[in-house]
């Protein structure tokens, strides 16, 4: 199995609290990983490390055979890393199908032309349709982001991702906010990816985590502690301490 | 709610429909000016030569978000480049607009390379300087640009070889009507291009455009050259018509001026840029005539008004009734 994304003892610190602690993982293709941890052991901003929105204060990123550490934010996108945020951030004033045109047209390499008129672009009209309609959002096409309820405007970030056709996808909370009988979409968007994509996502709701992931990691106070399958994880004496707990609990009481 | 982007809505209907009504609606309103109007046809010559300037602020503060007051500079700079080739020699009043639409451009490539670098206030005083420099320059720089007393005496050519600039501006002003439909429609097509909804997005959210892989920096100072291209006609525009340049041209308080024009019709929206122009030249030429000592009083009430009750400019209540309008005639 290639190795799509690896982190090479990363760490970082915020004015002294050292958020990311030594932090080595690798993702290789075809992976399916949760990153869960308690709030505030730092998984949001290892996403940031990963994406370039901050730099690490030691260690490396890779991607293949490339330490992709010094690049700016877009030269990664470009390398097929590609993210959503746990608080939203969309083009709030744009409406829902511009949205997902715009990372249509910007993977294309087709958003410096000058004189098409850009949604209504056939090929990209084709495919952002699609990927509402996946996502239940097809009847909102024509809507301004800023007029959608959370729930909604937190699958436009799916949308995004999912439009970018990433190499390593990092979904930060994907389902916070989003009301339960829609969070399968989720699932199921994810399904339909490219099998041999890399996808990590950073979920507290255990049961997505169970049904998502085939492997998971375990982020506390920085660190990583423990690696493993999802079966291993509700078992190990460590994380429960940690962290687990009431989930593990109400698991076996289930 | 009012929403201007709906008007990007699908409407399958005659390509290039919206193009067409631009046109229509800018040439009937010439019309109604060229017609009933006809001894203030050189105000009304010099309200289109601001209007390019007012549309290019659009670009880069209602579509990108950029917060400047030096913007004048393209525009002057467009307007001395072609009084200077007119009084060197090129009197052909379309290769005139050629070199305001050249100069301007490269004023708005160097500007845009300088601002857009920062964000905030930072921008804005860069802004500020920029446009210092240059009317500093145009001032300093007197065997080229007359210095304080201007450009005077040029006196370009007839258009297409056939139509002679005329002391009642009819040609000045039938021809710049004629270059702003053409920039208008232009224009309309650019914002809704690719390019254009990208810089919408940048302007709202500059890391999540970053996320999708776009480098903001380069499309910025791109949209700052198309500024600076359309400012630069506006400029080489007035200077043909009016036969003079003068410092004011550069000046801050020109820059300032058309900010305020462009808050008061809508930034973000082309007729926006387009209503604010017309109705701030038409209350202040009003104004100011029956009333010298205290229009701009006036213009300060109007502008309070405005910003209290229309925030987002003249122009929102307009679309969003047309959206309303657009919609109903769908459903039925
Ligand atoms: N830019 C920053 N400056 C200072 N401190 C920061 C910054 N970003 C994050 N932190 C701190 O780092 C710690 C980890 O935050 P982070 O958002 O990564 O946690 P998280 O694991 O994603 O939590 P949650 O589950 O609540 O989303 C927190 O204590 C936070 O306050
Ligand atoms: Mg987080």
């Amino acid at each position: 199995m290639s190795v799509l994304l690896e982190a090479r003892g990363v760490c970082r610190s915020f004015g002294g609290l050292d958020v990311t602690r030594d932090v080595n993982f690798k993702l290789v293709s075809g992976d399916r990983v949760a990153l869960i941890g308690p709030n505030g052991a730092g998984k949001t901003t290892l996403v940031n490390l990963i994406t370039g929105d901050i730099a690490p204060s030691r260690g490396q990123f890779w991607m293949g055979d490339d330490d992709i550490t010094g690049l700016s934010i877009p030269e990664r996108v470009r390398r097929g890393l590609v993210r959503t945020f746990q608080t939203t951030r969309l083009f709030a004033n744009l409406t829902v199908a511009d949205n997902v045109a715009l990372a249509i047209m910007q993977r294309k390499r087709i958003s410096r032309r000058i004189f098409s008129s850009a949604t209504e672009l056939p090929e990209v009209k084709a495919e952002w349709s699609e990927i509402l309609a996946h996502l239940g959002l097809d009847h909102l096409a024509y809507r301004k982001v800023i007029e959608l309820a959370y729930g909604q405007q937190r699958l436009i970030e799916l949308a995004i991702g999912l439009a970018l056709h990433p190499k390593v996808l990092l979904l930060d909370e994907p389902a916070a906010g989003v009301p339960h009988d829609e969070a399968p979409k989720i699932l199921d968007a994810i399904n339909r990816l490219p099998a041999d994509i890399a996808v990590l996502m950073i979920e507290h709701d255990m049961d997505l985590v169970f049904k998502f992931a085939r492997r998971v990691l375990v982020l506390a106070a920085g660190r990583l502690i423990f690696e493993g399958s999802p079966a291993d994880v509700t078992a190990d004496h460590e994380v429960r301490r940690a962290y687990l707990g009431s989930y593990a609990d109400a698991r076996h009481s289930a | 709610m009012s929403d201007i982007t709906m008007i990007h809505a699908p409407q399958k209907r005659v390509p290039f429909a919206q193009e067409a009504a631009g046109a229509l609606t800018i040439l009937a309103l010439g019309a109604v000016g060229y017609f009933l109007y006809p001894d203030d046809l050189a105000f009304l010559t010099r309200l289109i030569g601001i209007a390019f300037l007012v549309l290019s602020l659009d670009l880069v503060t209602g579509y990108c978000g950029v917060a400047t007051l030096g913007h004048a500079a393209q525009f002057g700079v467009g307007a001395y480049a072609a009084g200077i080739a007119c009084i060197r020699g090129v009197t052909d009043p379309v290769a005139l607009l050629g070199v305001g639409l050249v100069a301007g451009t490269i004023m708005g490539l160097i500007s845009g390379a300088l601002i857009t670098r920062f964000r905030g206030l930072p921008q804005l005083v860069l802004s500020i300087a920029v446009g210092q420099l240059v009317a500093g320059l145009a001032n300093k720089l007197s065997w080229l640009t007359g210095g304080s007393d201007g450009l005077s005496g040029i006196e370009p050519g007839k258009v297409f070889g056939v139509f002679g600039f005329d002391m009642y501006s009819r040609t000045g002003y039938l021809f710049s009507l004629a270059v702003l439909v053409i920039t208008f429609v232009v224009l309309q097509r650019f914002v809704r291009s690719p390019f254009g909804l990208m810089c919408r997005g940048i302007k709202d959210d500059d890391l999540r455009a970053k996320m999708i892989g776009v480098s903001i920096y380069p499309r910025l100072v791109a949209m700052y050259g198309v500024a600076g291209a359309v400012a630069g006609i506006g400029g080489a525009l007035t200077a043909i018509s009016t036969g003079v340049v003068g410092l004011d041209s550069v000046s801050f308080e020109r820059s300032a001026e058309v900010l305020v024009m462009l808050v008061l019709g809508g930034a973000g929206h082309l007729w926006g840029a387009l209503a604010g122009t017309v109705i701030f030249m038409i209350f202040e030429h009003v104004v100011a005539a029956a009333n010298p000592f205290h229009w701009m009083t006036m213009v300060g009430l109007l502008l309070i008004l405005i910003v209290v009750f229309a925030p987002r400019g003249l122009i929102a209540p307009v679309m969003s009734l047309w959206t309303k309008m657009t919609r109903k005639g769908k459903a039925a």
